[in-house]
């Protein structure tokens, strides 16, 4: 059963009467639906595209946290051989909010971590919904190291409603070990690729986004707070998460407009989680083109992209 | 009696009115409820002579009573792009600085001086809870380069007073992008061999927590200051338990082991000038009160054409 998103119901409803035809057509052979049927369709494939092609910030919102969209553990499978995962901080625990090891990637190794959502109740309980604690950050500290002290490239991915917000948490310092993460991104000599996936919620994902390239899928979003955060601070009301979206400016492509990431990564007609394989192919050639342009660089080198793109960062606002 | 109410009698109260005492002169502690006069509680750093809770004070009033005699130089900030997303809530982004700028008289959240504290040369930073909640904006950022710049340039350690709700919400991603560029900001004290010493007052918390205010080589906080990521009504709605005494309070970090102590404000600045004397390799402070400089403007300057240490 496909999930439809509130905007998505009049697609539903279509899609749902082809289904319909289909299976009236099954128990009856004499009925001859197929051309109806068809154009059916063809209507809601218009209709997705029509969707999609203009989707508000609040929608890109929603699509970013589909529960069929692509999730970490997905573009591991595909794009990565010899996944190898590494667990632990060495302090407390491993959190299988944040997932992470060594892997080959186009037959070179490289370290790949991210965030991951699940994809079922049970699953998603195991990974916390993404949202990693401490021992999450500071086991992608410890993978950053072993990538620098290997000269391996570092490939995280992003997809995460933020950080944590919890009594154990705080109590082990949930702040410092996002700080010691950003921090890590921007020592290590080796580079680094971030590619946004579903939701770069917050500091929670600045630490692994500290990058030398920042790419994000077309549909997925970035912000400072979640729109439904911003709207009840700003409008007192959580309700308002629309004009929020709005003014936070967190899709890709505003964020493109900032200066604050480097590429959008084109997603299939309606959205990743409809056709997966080729979301995640997508991913992997950007990927691939991001490092080769690294390729020649030296550690010091590395660090210095790094610390000039983020300081030359808000030279530039939207223009209106 | 017409003449009686309407020109006597406001006449007469007008007059009485004015006797009355103006507004500022008498602060009420929230802690406890003592009423202080207004210079008891500034020659006290706004702590409350009752009950010692730390009342909010101003980077400036701040700067007044840390560096010897008062004396300090601003160090100038880069100007940012003004509003870059043209952000509007319930109300504009520009009206809302607009409001913040007259409230607190200042332009930002965040003020960087140079001077010195107990004879030792010094850049500080203070954040201005006063000035939308403190908040990490593109100007905070430039705000807390500038500082560690300028701090490598001297070759002086920085202290930084941090205070904020997190990053700007009307800045958006840029405001965001404040914590892995206030990151490199530490890193290059770090890279020159400088202390970096935080204080953290109440309260701290959001992506500041989450960036440069957690990244001190020493990590001092005001009694009871809030300090931490998130707020404790979202952890108390996620988790659905209430939370302890003194949960996310600087001594319930410093239990953890978050921070390396919890100090007095009025205490503070004797321990700051001990801790960088040593690890600048100083000779020890002199003791006691230290006369106002005379010719004070030259003794702001001063520091910089001394000797590197």
């Amino acid at each position: 059963m496909t999930h439809y998103l509130d905007f998505e119901k009049p697609l539903a409803e279509i899609e749902g009467k082809a289904e319909e035809l289909r299976t009236m057509a099954r128990t009856n052979e004499d009925m001859d639906i197929e051309a109806e049927a068809k154009a059916l369709d063809t209507k809601a494939d218009a209709m997705l595209i029509d969707l999609y092609k203009k989707l508000t910030p609040w929608r890109k919102c929603q699509v970013a946290r589909h529960p069929e969209r692509p999730h970490c553990k997905n573009y591991i499978d595909a794009l990565f051989t010899e996944y190898t995962p590494l667990a632990g901080d060495r302090n407390f625990a491993d959190d299988h909010a944040v997932m992470g090891g060594i892997a080959r990637f186009h037959d070179k190794p490289v370290v790949v971590i991210g965030h991951e959502k699940g994809n079922d109740t049970q699953s998603r309980i195991t990974h916390n919904f993404g949202m990693a604690r401490p021992e999450g950050y500071r086991k992608a500290i410890r993978l950053m190291d072993l990538a620098d002290r290997f000269r391996l490239p570092v490939i995280t991915l992003v997809d995460t409603p933020g950080a944590y917000p919890g009594k154990g948490a705080e109590e082990r310092g949930q702040s410092e070990a996002i700080a010691r993460s950003t921090e890590k991104c921007l020592q290590i000599g080796v580079p680094l690729i971030s590619v946004v996936i579903g939701e770069g919620g917050s500091g929670g994902a600045v630490a692994f986004a500290t990058a030398n390239r920042v790419a994000m899928l077309e549909h997925s979003v970035y912000s400072v707070i979640s729109p439904e955060g911003c709207a009840s601070i700003l409008w007192k009301d959580a309700e308002k998460m629309r004009e929020a979206a709005e003014a936070l400016r967190l899709t890709a492509q505003d964020l493109h407009s900032l200066g604050v990431i480097d590429r959008i990564i084109p997603e299939p007609s309606g959205g990743a989680h409809r056709h997966a394989k080729q979301a995640i192919a997508e991913v992997g050639k950007t990927i691939q083109a991001l490092l080769a342009g690294l390729s020649d660089k030296s550690p010091e080198a590395l660090i210095r992209d790094r610390r000039k793109k983020f300081m030359s960062m808000g030279k530039r606002g939207l223009e209106i | 009696m017409n003449w009686i109410t309407n020109y006597v009698r406001p006449r007469i109260n007008s007059i009485f009115s004015r006797r009355e005492v103006p507004e500022n002169l008498w602060t009420k502690c929230d802690e406890c409820g003592t009423m202080l006069f207004h210079r008891e509680i500034s020659d006290n750093l706004f702590v409350c002579s009752n009950c010692s809770h730390h009342m909010a004070i101003t980077p400036r009033e701040r700067f007044d009573a840390l560096f010897d005699g008062g004396i300090y130089v601003d160090v100038p900030v880069p100007d940012p792009v003004a509003d870059p997303l043209h952000f509007r809530d319930q109300k504009k982004y520009p009206d809302r600085m607009k409001a913040a700028q007259k409230k607190t008289g200042e332009k930002e959240a965040m003020l960087v001086g140079e001077g010195e504290i107990g004879r030792t040369p010094i850049v500080a930073a203070a954040q201005d809870f006063g000035f939308m909640g403190g908040s990490m904006s593109m100007f905070v950022g430039n705000a807390i380069i500038a500082a560690a710049e300028r701090a490598v340039e001297l070759n002086r350690p920085l202290v930084l007073f941090s205070a904020a709700g997190g990053a700007r919400m009307q800045e958006g991603i840029l405001g965001l992008m404040q914590m892995p560029r206030t990151t490199i900001a530490v890193q290059m004290l770090k890279e020159a061999g400088l202390p970096y010493i935080v204080v953290l007052t109440h309260p701290t918390t959001g992506g500041v927590t989450a960036s440069y205010a957690m990244l001190g080589d020493v990590q001092i906080a005001e009694p009871n200051a809030l300090i931490g990521f998130a707020g404790a009504r979202v952890i108390e709605q996620t988790i659905r338990e209430k939370l302890p005494e003194g949960f996310q309070r600087a001594e319930y970090l410093l239990e953890h082991g978050m921070l390396d102590r919890v100090t007095d404000r009025r205490h503070l600045r004797d321990e700051l000038v001990t801790i960088i004397r040593m690890l600048m390799g100083m000779t020890p402070p002199v003791q006691g009160d230290l006369p106002a400089p005379e010719d004070t403007p030259q003794l702001a300057e001063a520091p910089a054409d001394k000797p590197k240490k």
